[in-house]
């Protein structure tokens, strides 16, 4: 048992070794000079979001380039059980396009979220959905199919906690993320 | 990363190990009224064996906890035999039992001890059992266990499921700092050990027929791949990291395939087979809905799974031999998903939607196919039966955090399994 024990704490060393994250590499948007428009109305809490952090504390309002403003991240929440891109985030698709086409170097990685409700592996199929409703926004937009990749981690990656509708809705989600 | 650090991160996980969980403890929280009344007597045992554990009193928790039995306070024995011929039924029948339980844990040698029980029927004076089981101090547990399975079977004509395991999910730690273990415990929730530990999300474990080896999912490189490990060794080899969605294994019957859950580059999640050996890979399911969760019948030859082909989640089978039609099987409430079938394959359980909660429901596949609600949750996802079949264990929520809960396949027991503290979610019960 011990030896057991020991092996599982290793492979658990190793794990986290291996694992030591590539950081996704926020890259300086092309539009430079101007300042990024107001997202007020982008989603439920009235800013864009960090990487699964406090909605309320960001405003969206950031200077271009800025690694950690609101173009390093951008996230578009969905209503439940949908998949349709709600027109207030209209915009955040069509800055992202802009940006990828013109940088055909440039990559996105969508990741598709669901709120915590339903089985665990259908909403991985759910956040999957919302993924690809953003993939074919952009596609649609121009962007390059090789620039686009989606990963689903379904109701695994909350990003507010919460049994109400209030964490709920900040957890349907697709944050589009820069990659070089 | 410099070697120094490196060498320090491997000897805080040691350190850190074996205390970062904790075990789940059992609560019963709806018992069954006409529960067995039974009393096991402490066990004769020399001293140092009595120190170091007490087996009659895990078989007496054991028996409780599956809420069909009633085990007598120890307060309340009036005497304590240790073999049949020191039992005076009379008194015992006075008290109410419907069964005994006598014996002693003899010393045999270093390391090494022998229990010896019997179980008696009160009312008749009949010896049901006479049985001696021998293991080491580590053992004794597991021994233990296994003298509640063989009382629960002789009594009940239904192997007990004591002696079993299960894999769960526990998360740690809050926003935007948790971690995620795959964690392997006895099935009364004692006895946790962590066989993988992560900061991106595990899920799906789900056992080898032969008990030995997990498969699962590791968001670890920050997409979903499918490993399977070997619990003795920790050895793992990863199955499956295709582009996009890589999720759900289920083992064959036979432990030599994986059905799993595919994307197409458009992001189509299908059902899949994967010979573990020869990597070979063949699609079952080809739809443009979400085909997931899928489950193997005994036979090894058909598939059951979730579908949202018809618009909300249903649960459907498919043969998996090539051009097989997927037959729908839930009609009833516009969400049923995440199939798992009895180990004799007489019921369905799995996730519905009704009065806007998740709950786990049954459904009778040798009727008439008639549904019916075990729980009364909100949040009731993640069914699991035990080997026996006797029980469900599933995953559900209590004041905002995830626990893990038992019912009885027929509802009239429930569970709570507590841990004292992070989330703990999607269990698996392990095979016999």
């Amino acid at each position: 048992m011990k030896r057991m024990i020991t092996i599982a704490c290793l492979l658990a060393g190793a794990v986290l070794l291996a694992g030591c994250p590539k950081k996704a590499t926020t890259i300086q948007p092309p539009t430079a000079g101007s300042q990024v428009g107001d997202s007020s109305n982008t989603s439920p809490s009235g800013g864009a979001s960090t990487s699964g952090g406090d909605l309320g504390g960001d405003n969206g309002r950031g200077e271009v380039g800025d690694a950690t403003g609101p173009l390093a991240r951008k996230v578009i929440y969905f209503d439940f059980d949908k998949s349709e891109i709600k027109p207030e985030y209209a915009d955040i698709v069509k800055l992202g396009a802009q940006t990828l086409t013109g940088r055909p170097g440039l990559k996105m990685k969508l990741e598709g979220n669901t709120d915590q409700r339903g089985t665990r592996e259908y909403n991985i199929g759910l956040g999957e959905r919302r993924a690809q409703a953003v993939r074919r926004a952009l596609l649609l937009q121009g962007v390059a199919e090789t620039q686009i990749t989606t990963v689903s981690f379904g109701a695994e990656r909350p990003a507010a906690e919460g049994d109400d509708e209030t964490a709920w809705a900040k957890n349907r989600r697709v944050e589009l993320v820069y990659q070089r | 990363m410099n070697r120094p650090h490196v060498l320090l991160a491997m000897i805080g996980l040691l350190v850190l190990c074996p205390r970062s969980w904790a075990e789940l403890v059992v609560e019963v929280t709806k018992g069954q009224e006409d529960a067995i009344p039974i009393a096991i007597v402490p066990f004769n045992s020399p001293t140092e064996a009595a120190a170091s554990f007490d087996v009659s009193q895990l078989v007496s928790d054991d028996l409780a906890r599956s809420g069909r039995f009633k085990s007598m306070a120890r307060t309340d024995m009036i005497e304590q035999p240790h073999m049949g011929a020191s039992i005076a039924f009379d008194d015992w029948r006075r008290l109410n039992n419907d069964y005994i339980v006598v014996g002693q844990v003899q010393l045999l040698g270093p390391d090494r001890y022998n229990i010896v029980f019997e179980l008696y029927n009160v009312l008749n004076r009949q010896r049901l059992l006479g049985y001696q089981i021998s293991a080491n101090k580590a053992g004794l547990r597991l021994a233990s266990h296994q003298v509640a399975d063989m009382v629960f079977q002789k009594i009940l004509g239904v192997r007990g499921a004591f002696a079993t395991r299960v894999a769960y999910v526990s998360v740690l730690g809050h926003l935007p700092n948790k971690s995620y273990q795959l964690v392997v415990a006895d099935a009364d929730g004692m006895n946790p050990r962590v066989v993988m530990q992560s900061n991106e999300p595990l899920m799906s474990p789900s056992w080898s027929p032969d008990g030995q080896s997990l498969a699962y999912v590791s968001f670890e490189g920050k997409l979903p791949t499918v490993y399977v490990q070997e619990l003795k060794t920790g050895e793992r080899r990863r199955v499956s990291a295709r582009a996009g969605v890589n999720q759900a294994p289920a083992w064959s019957p036979d432990g030599k395939k994986l059905a799993l859950t595919l994307s197409t580059r458009d992001g189509n999640l299908d059902i899949y087979t994967l010979d573990l050996a020869s990597q070979a890979l063949t699609r079952i399911t080809d739809d443009p809905g979400i085909d997931t969760e899928p489950q193997w019948s005994n036979d090894g030859r058909s598939l059951y799974f979730t579908s949202d082909r018809a618009g909300g989640p249903q649960i459907y089978r498919v043969g998996i031999q090539p051009g097989d039609k997927p037959r729908r099987l839930t009609f009833q409430n516009s969400y049923n998903a995440r199939p798992r079938l009895s180990p004799d394959e007489s019921q369905l359980a799995f996730v519905t939607q009704e009065e806007g909660a998740y709950r786990i429901a049954i459904m009778d596949l040798r009727g008439r196919g008639d549904v019916q609600v075990l729980t009364r949750g909100h949040f009731d996802v993640s069914p699991s039966y035990a080997p026996n079949g006797a029980e469900i264990i599933y995953a559900t929520r209590d004041r905002g955090r995830g626990v893990l809960a038992l019912v009885s396949a027929d509802g009239r027991v429930q569970e709570r399994l507590v841990s004292s503290e992070g989330e703990v979610q999607e269990p698996a019960w392990s095979p016999f």
